[in-house]
């Protein structure tokens, strides 16, 4: 079953078997990628320490860099995005320029803002300099196509329920040729990389979620953009402190994602949910305490916009009649959390 | 009434919630957030939103079927808590945290954006009660004199009180922790918290270390003037502190020694008798009236500290200060003490102690 999952996966995805590594999701697929690829070229080179990923990737991303470079002595460089999150490539250039580049990471499309990376230069500019690339491919799968042969794409991360399969799974389809070091160490089931017990019912939903978001993903993804553009539309138009935050054109057809000025998330939030509309202010830590995006704050936004931001998420049953349920009540919603926003930000006037 | 049950993740809390909604209100859980980095201690640790609790307080929600947010409260605390904390410290005052809590954060803040969002009032699982008399809405005791909160409550104005809710007024805590058990919160036997909630360690002197640096001052005998021990930290010494002084010698006639008199100025401790310590005379500023206003005394109990003994007194308001005489003395009271005058059950007044005498 495993293995006719793995076959399957392949042909979906249009690369080799071997090349699929399951994983508990997206998560330890990005750690897989980050911390395996890093080790590994350690040991072929300790000169090789850089570490290279967008200023806007995903916490399952940017959590093993950072820890890489606090316990593993990385030396990592922040790859700047411009005010629509496109990583610059000037910088990746640049940056692949110096010597000891271990690794490189961006992701294929942003998880907050939506905004789609320019992949393909990126990988192929890895490929000149020797890099391996990895891209955290979690909320792009199914939404866009990927070339997951593109040359120089070493690694990328899929997970299971951002495509309507099982929760807990997911994987990362690996380069034959790319050498990882174990994150854990067992029965090495996975490719001698990965060890651990499969959850062969979840990777049966995987695959067939895979198959079937390759199979559906156009239509879905027209459908999709038609209500998003209108979602943009109507916000826009009825809210004048509304900014749309991301590439305008060349982003996710599911998303859209605003600042709203002098609000705050939060109490958007609060009052769209009584409202029966439930959205996302953007990633919450473990506590549930909201801080600025770190994705906003790297596209130039200041901190206090960076608190009025709404993720807006459609999916395969939003329906137009939503959007106008939205378009009805946001503009009340939103003077109502501008009052609230300035009060919750006065400084208290008591001695 | 649209109600804000704020939940700490404790049983209290949990309970208040779940009376707002048995009254038919129309309740959403909102936990603060009130430290930046959530506290991750060990078994036992009660720092403020940990994730434990926060945690808890989202269980609670789901449990009593409630709408859960977590509100980031964290810069006012800073700013309004915990950096007052440390400033009435470094000022040689002796500042209560909680009672700032309530009037800065949760009937503040938090009632503000309540209210601005839509609600019309804030329920917490504070143990007092909001009765309404003739001129309006006032602040008791709780029926529990071991819970009673009306003490770190009392700095709260008349306008905070009428969009306060305290369910749990007229319980007992061991009624709330068996209806908790009851309605199956799986918070009930939590133990309850104690400590200055940002300083889960209990070791205030450490923590103020942390952020003033040392102060040293000697130890000195306030008759003889003979030194008698020596401290890093003086400004986190209070007057009618016993414990922790470290002294070298002990008193001739045997008796403990307290702080009496704190000078950061001339870096001087001075330590005496219990007797030095009594009190019969505050005056306090920053008075608050928690409800209706009185003209001339007030006639009842003074409070000086969350579990202290009520003393007989009588305050005179003159402008923005409190003269409070008392019939008996009190002992160790230090500037920054918050004063609670009580006519029966009832909190009439808090301000904040400046001066102390003795006649």
């Amino acid at each position: 079953m495993v293995e006719e999952s793995r076959e399957s996966i392949a042909a979906s995805l249009d690369v080799r078997p071997s090349e699929v590594i399951f994983t508990s999701g997206g998560t330890e697929a990005d750690n897989l990628a980050i911390k395996g690829i890093f080790w590994a070229r350690q040991s072929l080179d300790s000169n090789l320490n850089r570490v290279l990923a967008s200023a806007i990737e995903h916490h399952a991303v940017l959590d093993p860099v950072e820890w890489l470079e606090r316990h593993e002595g990385a030396d990592v460089k922040w790859l700047d995005v411009d005010a629509w999150g496109r990583v610059d490539l000037a910088v990746v250039r640049q940056a692949l320029a110096t010597p000891g580049v271990a690794l490189c990471s961006v992701m294929w499309a942003n998880n907050e803002v939506g905004t789609i990376q320019d992949v393909a230069t990126i990988a192929g500019l890895c490929a000149d300099a020797g890099v391996p690339f990895h891209t955290d491919a979690v909320q792009a799968f199914g939404q866009i196509p990927l070339d997951l042969n593109l040359p120089g794409l070493a690694a990328v991360s899929l997970s299971g329920h951002k495509i309507g399969g099982p929760m807990g799974v997911g994987a990362l389809i690996a380069r034959r040729d790319l050498q990882m070091t174990p994150l854990a160490h067992g029965g090495g089931q996975e490719r001698e990389v990965r060890s651990g017990t499969l959850d062969v019912p979840a990777i049966a939903g995987f695959a067939e979620a895979v198959r079937l978001g390759v199979i559906e993903r156009e239509k879905h993804a027209a459908a999709l953009e038609t209500l998003r553009n209108s979602l943009i539309a109507r916000v826009t138009e009825l809210v004048p402190g509304a900014t749309l935050s991301g590439d305008p054109t060349d982003r996710l057809p599911n998303n859209a994602h605003f600042t709203f000025a002098g609000c705050e998330g939060d109490a958007l939030l609060m009052l769209l949910d009584a409202a029966g509309i439930h959205v996302s202010t953007g990633s919450a830590c473990t506590s549930g305490v909201p801080e600025p995006s770190h994705v906003l704050l790297a596209m130039g936004v200041s901190e206090a916009t960076a608190r009025g931001s709404l993720r807006f998420s459609l999916g395969r049953t939003s329906t137009q009649s939503d959007i106008d349920r939205l378009a009805e009540v946001l503009p009340a919603v939103v003077e109502r959390a501008g009052r609230a926003g300035v009060l919750s930000l006065a400084r208290s006037t008591g001695s | 009434m649209r109600v804000v049950a704020a939940l700490s993740g404790g049983v209290d809390s949990a309970v208040a919630a779940a009376r707002l909604i048995d009254a038919g209100h129309d309740v959403v859980g909102v936990h603060l957030a009130l430290a930046r980095e959530a506290a991750v201690g060990g078994p036992g640790s009660r720092g403020c939103c940990s994730i434990e609790d926060s945690r808890d307080a989202r269980r609670v929600a789901d449990v009593l079927g409630i709408p859960y947010f977590v509100w980031d409260m964290s810069e006012r605390f800073m700013e309004d808590v915990i950096d007052d904390f440390v400033a009435e410290y470094a000022a040689g005052r002796t500042p209560n945290p909680c009672v700032r809590c309530n009037e800065r954060i949760k009937f503040a803040a938090v009632l503000e954006r309540a209210q601005a969002l839509g609600f019309d009032a804030v329920g917490t699982g504070h143990y007092a009660r909001i009765e309404t008399g003739a001129r309006g809405a006032e602040l008791h005791r709780s029926v529990d004199p071991e819970k009673d909160q009306s003490y770190v409550l009392a700095v709260i104005n008349a306008d905070q009180l009428a969009g306060a809710l305290f369910p749990l007024g007229d319980s007992h805590k061991d009624e709330v922790r068996a209806e908790a058990k009851e309605r199956g919160l799986l918070v009930a036997d939590k133990p309850d918290s104690h400590d200055i909630c940002f300083i889960p360690t209990g070791d205030t002197a450490a923590f103020l270390r942390k952020r003033l640096g040392p102060a040293e001052a000697d130890i000195v005998d306030a008759e003889s003037g003979e030194v008698l021990g020596h401290t890093d930290v003086a400004y986190a010494l209070t007057i009618g502190q016993r414990r922790g002084l470290d002294l070298r010698r002990p008193a001739l006639d045997g008796q403990p020694r307290y702080v009496v008199d704190v000078d950061l100025s001339t870096a001087r401790v001075q330590v005496g008798p219990r007797s030095a310590l009594a009190v019969t005379e505050l005056v306090g500023d920053h008075v608050r009236w928690c409800g209706p206003v009185e003209d001339g005394e007030v006639h009842g109990h003074v409070q000086v500290r969350a579990h202290g003994e009520p003393v007989p007194a009588t305050a005179v308001v003159r402008g923005d200060d409190v003269e409070v005489l008392m019939s008996e003395p009190i002992f160790g009271v230090a500037a920054g003490q918050t004063l609670v005058m009580y006519s029966g059950t009832r909190a009439v007044l808090s301000a904040t102690i400046k001066l102390t005498a003795h006649d």
